[in-house]
């Protein structure tokens, strides 16, 4: 078995890629071979030492699908990929369009599909939370600079300034507001997201979907340490069922069909959840899941290649993950060879 | 008299560290901190636990009063105990 993991990005603001691909090694009797597709030569999990076994550069999602399929195509000639795991937001929808000629080709995957993705989408979160009873913050899409005015009419300050794909900024006033605005506008585009702010502390929910409704495993976790980008560099898986069942719900209404992470605020005021994004993949943070008892990117595998998977049901609590830097040493010529070849 | 609840969910290491299984928050108490808490733990009353402290450790009554009430008041800015 060969499988192809994307974003091996170890960097400050991390990829999932080497999480996943560490608990795949990990599962007994693990004897496949992992291929890592890569957008630059400098991202660190190269140059992890026996973590996988072949590097390809691949085309960023920008410069199209044929560009992308041609590629994958080429890759799979030389190496034989039976499956492939997209792990970054920016390039699932590419590979969800790709997923009928990929699976010509004899790759698997096991994705969301379109429909799934536009659910969940900052655009479209709240309406699905409304519909569904989940508590989310109300928000309000700006589609154009006329839009700003409602802004003072529907909320009290702070409030929270989005844009559709990343990026997230709190402001204080509406004064505040205009920047953030302009800057999320010139980079994403429209609509820009105002979400109300609420006040308290972040939980996150790692899950993987059978695509059928059903939940084959879920961990909470709260995050200990935070960097000023706002990533989790510490966390400890905890005990909370309001969380797990959240996970169940969302799964089971959207039939979520593979990995998600899900980003929870609890409220200091009224000690509620809401929920504030569900992103369509598994997190950098994913291998605290098997190391608490459930290899939910093992389970992905089995899922993709049609195997019933019984249901995860418990977790050890109390697991922690820390981040480290830690500078790897290579010889030039690695990062030659894939500067110039694009592969290794 | 008042008495106070324990979250659920909170575990006592015997080297006094507190692990809120629920959030996620840890804490550390010192001995004293420890005691009253495993006492909360088994369901003692105020009264019971001055008592077990006065046994167990060197402190003046009305010491005790004043730092019990503020070790509680900790305990409720934690969202640790609740009253009952």
């Amino acid at each position: 078995m060969n499988i192809a993991v994307t974003g091996l990005n170890a960097t400050d603001n991390p990829g999932p890629g080497i999480p996943v691909i560490r608990s795949l090694k990990e599962q007994r009797k693990f004897t496949g071979k992992i291929t890592g597709l890569i957008y630059d030569s400098l991202e660190p999990g190269i140059y992890m030492d026996d973590l996988v076994d072949n590097y390809y550069h691949i085309p960023y999602p920008s410069s199209g699908l044929d560009n992308l399929m041609e590629r994958i195509s080429y890759i799979h000639k030389k190496k034989k990929l039976d499956l492939i795991i997209p792990t970054l937001d920016s390039e699932l929808y590419g590979f969800v369009k790709l997923q009928p000629k990929l699976k010509k080709l004899g790759i698997r995957t096991f994705l969301p599909t379109l429909e799934q993705l536009n659910i969940r989408g900052k655009d479209k979160l709240f309406d699905f939370c409304k519909a569904n009873n989940i508590n989310v913050p109300k928000n309000i899409l700006i589609q154009s600079q006329n839009d700003l005015e409602k802004i003072e009419k529907q909320f009290k300050f702070p409030v929270v300034v989005k844009g559709i794909f990343y990026e997230a900024y709190i402001a204080q006033s509406f004064e505040e507001v205009l920047p953030y605005f302009n800057k999320l506008k010139s980079k994403w585009g429209y609509p820009i997201i105002i979400q109300e702010y609420i006040k308290g502390d972040e939980f996150n929910v790692v899950a993987l979907g059978d695509g059928e409704g059903g939940t084959t495993g879920a961990v909470a976790m709260r995050k200990l340490y935070i960097t000023d980008k706002g990533k989790g560099w510490a966390g400890i898986t905890i005990k909370e069922n309001t969380l797990i069942d959240m996970a169940h719900q969302i799964i089971e209404k959207t039939e979520w069909c593979s990995g998600l992470e899900l980003e929870f605020m609890k409220s200091k005021e009224t000690g509620e959840f809401y929920l504030l994004e569900i992103n369509p993949r598994l997190p950098a943070w994913v291998y605290l899941a098997p190391q608490a008892g459930q290899n939910l990117p093992a389970a992905l595998v089995k899922l993709a290649y049609g195997k019933k998977v019984k249901p995860f049901t418990t977790y050890e609590i109390g697991k922690i993950f820390v981040r480290c830097s830690w500078d790897l040493i290579t010889d030039i010529k690695k990062f030659e060879t894939i500067a110039t070849l694009g592969e290794w | 008299m008042t008495n106070y609840l324990l979250q659920e969910n909170l575990a006592v290491s015997d080297s006094g560290f507190l692990f809120h299984a629920s959030t996620g928050e840890t804490f550390t108490v010192n001995e004293t901190g420890k005691t009253i808490i495993k006492l909360l733990q088994q369901k003692k009353e105020k009264e019971e636990i001055f008592s077990e402290i006065e046994k167990e450790f060197d402190i003046e009554a009305g010491l005790l009063e004043k730092d019990y009430d503020d070790f509680i008041n900790q305990l409720k800015n934690f969202s640790l105990i609740e009253r009952i």
